[in-house]
C-alpha cells in the first residue's frame, strides 16, 4: 500500500515532498521573507482595489517605457536580495575565525554566496542595463516604438519568472552550492544531488532566453527604426553602446543556452558531456562557459559606458570628444571580448603559447577602454562643469574604474595569475569593474533620465548622500579584499585560522560593506521622498539639464507615443542643435499606429515558469503540458491579426497640446 | 500614413515581400532538411562502422551544411533589404564562430597534450611509494 502511495506521489509530485521545507531558523527566515513581501504587496493591491490597475497598465502593457520600468523596480528589488546576502556573507566572515564557526554552515554559506553572484549579475545588473535601454534607446533615436513590442514584453517577463524561480529556492529545496558558474564535477548529479544546481540552470535558461530575445529586438530597433536623417554617425554615443551590448548578446547567450543545456542533460539522462567517465571532459565546460562569460562582462559595461558619455556631454556643455574614436572604441571591444576568454582560466593547465597569447589579448583589450577615459576627461576639459550627483557617480567611476582596471592588467599577465587566481584579489578587481563601473552608471542613468520617465526631478541632496555612503563604503568594503587577496584569502571562505591574522581586514570590509547598505537605505528614502514631494520638483521644461539628444525634445513625462510628431535630424547632438537653430516646427501630425495590450507574453512566461520548476523537481508530465501550451500560445499570438490600433492625426494634436500645457495624463 | 519603420523591421525579419507559398516552401524545406542531416549524424555514430578521422570530417560537413541550410531557408540571407548591413553582419558572425571554434579546439589540444594517458599515469602511481 505504502508502496503504491510513493509511486503515485513520486508521479504528480516527482521529487517534491515536505522535506523540501528549509531545514534552519535562517534559512526558515529568508523564506518567509520572500513570502511575505509578495503578500504585502497583494494585501495592499487589494486594499487599493488595484488589481484591474496592475493588469490594464502593466502586466498587460507592451510599452517599453513601462516595461523599462518593471526591469528597474525588479531589480532594485534583487539588489536587497543580493545585499542581504552579503549581509550574511561578511557576518559570517567577520565572525568565523578559529574555534568560532560563525552564524552559518559551510554549505549554506556556499548557497549563499552563489546566490549573490548569480542575482547581482543577472538580475539586478542585467535588469538596470535592460531598464534603461528599454526607456530611452527608441527616445534617442526618435522611435515610437521598439521593433518587436511583443517579443519586448515576452523578454521582460521571462526575465521576471527567472527571478522567481531563483527566490522559489529559497522556500523549497535548495540553491547551487557551486559558485556562480556551477563548474562541474561539483555540479553533477553525483556531487550536487539536491535541486539546487537544478535551479541555477533553468532560471539562468529562462533569463538567458529573455536577454537574447531581447538583443533581436534592439538590434532590429536600432538598425531599421531610426529617424530620418539619423545615420550611424549621428546616432547619440548611448545608442551605439547599446548597438555594440546587444550585438555581443546576441553572439554570446546561445553559448550559455547550449551549455547550460548539456549541463542539464548530464544531471537529468544521464549523458556524459562534463563528466570524467565516459568520454566527457569537465574542462570543456569551463571553456565554454568563459566563452559566454566574458563578453558579458562586456555586454554589462558598454552601456555604461554609453551612459557616461551621455552625462559627461551634458554635465560638461560640451559635445562628446573624440566620437569617432569612441565608435571604432566600442566596435574594437565587441570583436576583442570574444578572444580573451582563456584569461579566467589560466591555471587549469594549458601551455606558456596559448596562455599567452590570450595573456597578450587581455592587455589590448585595455586600450580601447583607456582610449574611451580619456575622451571623457576631455570632453570635460574646459567645458562647464556642474558637479550634480549623475556627474559625481562619474568620477567616482572613473577612481574605481582605474583601480580594478588596472588590477585586471595586472592579472592578465599568466605568472601573477596563477598566485591571484581564485585569491580575493580577484574578487576585489571584478567587484570594482561590475559595481563601480555598471552599478554607478546604472545610479547616474536613473538620476540623468527619472524625470524624463515620472516628470519630476530626485532629491539632489539625499542623491549626494547617496553617492558618498557607496564611494566610502565601496573603497572601505573592497580595498581590504586587495590586500586579503595578496595574503593569500581565496573567494567563498567560510572558515579561517585566527593566527592569520585576517580578520581585522575582514571586519573593515564587513563595515565597508554596511556603509554601503546605509547608501542603499538613503537611495530609496530618496525615491520615497522624491515622490512625496514631486510637486514641488516637477520637471515643466522637460529638458532640466540642458540635454543634448532627443528624449529631451519631448515633454517630461513622455507620452505614450513618444513623439507626436516625428523629429527629422541632420546633426549629432541633434535636440542641442535645435535649440540653437530655433528653426520653426512645420511637420505634420499623422495616425500612429500602436500596439494593443494582450496577456499573452505574460503567460507565456509563466508557462515558462512552470515548465522549468516542474523540470526541477522532476514532475514531468506538467512540464510536457506546459511546454505543449507554449507552443500552443505562440501559434495562437501569430495568429492574430489584428494585434495593434490607430491613434487618429486629430487626436494625436489634440493629446499632445494638452501635454505642451503640462497636463499630467 | 502608419508607423512604416516597424513594418519594414518585420518584413526584414519574416520576408513578407515573398508569396505566402513560396515562404511556407522554403520553411519545409528548410525544416525538412535539417531533420535529415541531424538524423544522419545521429546514425552515423551510431551504426556507420568506420575509422574515427574520416567519421571526424564527415560530421564536421554535415553540421556545416546544417548550418549553410539554416541561413538560407530559415533566415533568408541573400534576400534582404540591405545586403551590405546584413553582409557585414555575416561576416562577423562567420569571425565569431571561427573564433570560437577554432580557439576551443586549440585550448582542449593543449590542455589534452598536456594530460597523462591512463596507462602512464598507472605506471606513474605504481612508481611512486604508499600509492
Amino acid at each position: 500500500m505504502m508502496h503504491i502511495f510513493n509511486l503515485m506521489a513520486s508521479f504528480w509530485l516527482g521529487r517534491l515532498s515536505l522535506k523540501a521545507l528549509p531545514p534552519n531558523p535562517i534559512q526558515w527566515f529568508g523564506a518567509s521573507l520572500i513570502i511575505l513581501v509578495p503578500g504585502m504587496i497583494a494585501v495592499l493591491l487589494t486594499v487599493t482595489k488595484r488589481w484591474k490597475w496592475l493588469y490594464k497598465e502593466w502586466i498587460t502593457t507592451q510599452d517599453p517605457k513601462k516595461i523599462g520600468v518593471m526591469y528597474i523596480l525588479v531589480a532594485i528589488g534583487m539588489l536587497l536580495r543580493g545585499g542581504a546576502d552579503v549581509a550574511l556573507i561578511k557576518t559570517q566572515q567577520a565572525l568565523s575565525v578559529g574555534a568560532s564557526h560563525g552564524i552559518l554552515s559551510a554549505s549554506h554559506f556556499q548557497q549563499i554566496v552563489t546566490a549573490h553572484g548569480t542575482i547581482m549579475i543577472f538580475f539586478v545588473a542585467m535588469g538596470l542595463m535592460f531598464g534603461i535601454i528599454n526607456l530611452i534607446v527608441p527616445l534617442q533615436i526618435g522611435s515610437r516604438d521598439v521593433a518587436f513590442p511583443f517579443l519586448n514584453a515576452t523578454s521582460f517577463w521571462l526575465f521576471f519568472f527567472g527571478m522567481v524561480l531563483v527566490n522559489a529556492s529559497l522556500v523549497l529545496g535548495d540553491f547551487a552550492a557551486t559558485g556562480w558558474l556551477a563548474y562541474p564535477p561539483l555540479s553533477e548529479l553525483r556531487y550536487s544531488p539536491t535541486v539546487g544546481v537544478d535551479y541555477w540552470i533553468w532560471s539562468l535558461q529562462i533569463a538567458g532566453v529573455g536577454s537574447l530575445l531581447a538583443a533581436i529586438n534592439f538590434i532590429v530597433t536600432i538598425l531599421k527604426m531610426r529617424v530620418k536623417g539619423m545615420n550611424f554617425m549621428k546616432m547619440p554615443m548611448f545608442v551605439w553602446s547599446v548597438l555594440g551590448s546587444m550585438l555581443l548578446v546576441a553572439f554570446a547567450f546561445p553559448i550559455l543556452t547550449a551549455t547550460l543545456t548539456l549541463l542539464a542533460l548530464d544531471r537529468n539522462l544521464g549523458m556524459h558531456f562534463f563528466t570524467s567517465g565516459a568520454g566527457g571532459n569537465m574542462m570543456m565546460y569551463v571553456n565554454l562557459i568563459w566563452a559566454w562569460g566574458h563578453p558579458e562582462v562586456y555586454i554589462l559595461i558598454l552601456p555604461a559606458f554609453g551612459v557616461f558619455s551621455e552625462v559627461v556631454a551634458t554635465y560638461s556643455k560640451k559635445r562628446l570628444f573624440g566620437y569617432t574614436s569612441m565608435v571604432w572604441a566600442i566596435a574594437a571591444i565587441v570583436l576583442l571580448s570574444f578572444i580573451v576568454w582563456l584569461h579566467h582560466f589560466f591555471t587549469m593547465g594549458a601551455g606558456s603559447d596559448v596562455n599567452a597569447f590570450f595573456g597578450i589579448m587581455t592587455m589590448i583589450i585595455a586600450i580601447p577602454t583607456g582610449v574611451k577615459l580619456f575622451n571623457w576627461l576631455f570632453t570635460m576639459y574646459r567645458g562647464k562643469i556642474r558637479l550634480d550627483s549623475p556627474m559625481l557617480w562619474f568620477i567616482g567611476f572613473v577612481v574605481i574604474f582605474t583601480i580594478g582596471g588596472m588590477a585586471g592588467v595586472l592579472m592578465a599577465v599568466p605568472p601573477i595569475d596563477f598566485q591571484l587566481h581564485n585569491s580575493l584579489f580577484l574578487v576585489a578587481h571584478f567587484h570594482m569593474m561590475i559595481v563601480g563601473g555598471v552599478v554607478f552608471a546604472d545610479f547616474a542613468a536613473i538620476t540623468y533620465w527619472f524625470p524624463k520617465i515620472f516628470g519630476f526631478k530626485l532629491n539632489e541632496t539625499l542623491g549626494r548622500w547617496v553617492f558618498w555612503l557607496w564611494l566610502v563604503g565601496f573603497l572601505m568594503s573592497f580595498i581590504p579584499l586587495y590586500i586579503l587577496g595578496f595574503m593569500g584569502a581565496t573567494r567563498r571562505l567560510d572558515h579561517y585560522s585566527a593566527s592569520l591574522g585576517w580578520q581585522q581586514l575582514f571586519i573593515v570590509s564587513g563595515i565597508g560593506a554596511a556603509l554601503i547598505g546605509a547608501g542603499v537605505g538613503v537611495q530609496l528614502l530618496q525615491f520615497a521622498y522624491s515622490i512625496y514631494k514631486r510637486k514641488d520638483n516637477r520637471d515643466k521644461t522637460g529638458d532640466p539639464w540642458d540635454g543634448r539628444s532627443l528624449e529631451w525634445s519631448l515633454p517630461s513625462p513622455v507620452p505614450f507615443y513618444n513623439f507626436a510628431r516625428l523629429p527629422e535630424v541632420s546633426s549629432r547632438d541633434a535636440f542641442w542643435e535645435a535649440k540653437k537653430s530655433r528653426l520653426k516646427d512645420r511637420r505634420k501630425y499623422e495616425d500612429i499606429e500602436i500596439p494593443k495590450n494582450t496577456p499573452l507574453a505574460f503567460m507565456i512566461a509563466a508557462l515558462a515558469f512552470i515548465f522549468a520548476f516542474t523540470v526541477v523537481w522532476h514532475i514531468w508530465w506538467l512540464a510536457v503540458i506546459a511546454l505543449l501550451s507554449i507552443i500552443t500560445l505562440i501559434i495562437v499570438r501569430s495568429m492574430d491579426e489584428q494585434t495593434d490600433y490607430i491613434l487618429k492625426a486629430s487626436e494625436v494634436e489634440k493629446l499632445d497640446s494638452l501635454y505642451l500645457k503640462g497636463a499630467k495624463l | 500614413m502608419k508607423n512604416n519603420s516597424r513594418n519594414e523591421a518585420v518584413d526584414v525579419m519574416v520576408s513578407m515581400h515573398q508569396p505566402e507559398e513560396a515562404t511556407l516552401k522554403k520553411y519545409v524545406i528548410g525544416f525538412v532538411g535539417s531533420l535529415v542531416l541531424t538524423f544522419s549524424a545521429y546514425l552515423l555514430t551510431q551504426y556507420g562502422a568506420m575509422n574515427k578521422p574520416v567519421m571526424v570530417i564527415i560530421l564536421a560537413v554535415l553540421a556545416l551544411s546544417q548550418f549553410v541550410l539554416q541561413l538560407v531557408y530559415f533566415l533568408h540571407v541573400g534576400k534582404e533589404f540591405s545586403p551590405r548591413l546584413k553582409l557585414l553582419v555575416t561576416i562577423f558572425m562567420v569571425m565569431i564562430v571561427f573564433i570560437l571554434v577554432a580557439g576551443s579546439i586549440w585550448i582542449m589540444n593543449n590542455l589534452n597534450g598536456r594530460m597523462m594517458t591512463h596507462s602512464n599515469m598507472v605506471k606513474y602511481m605504481n612508481s611512486q611509494d604508499g600509492l
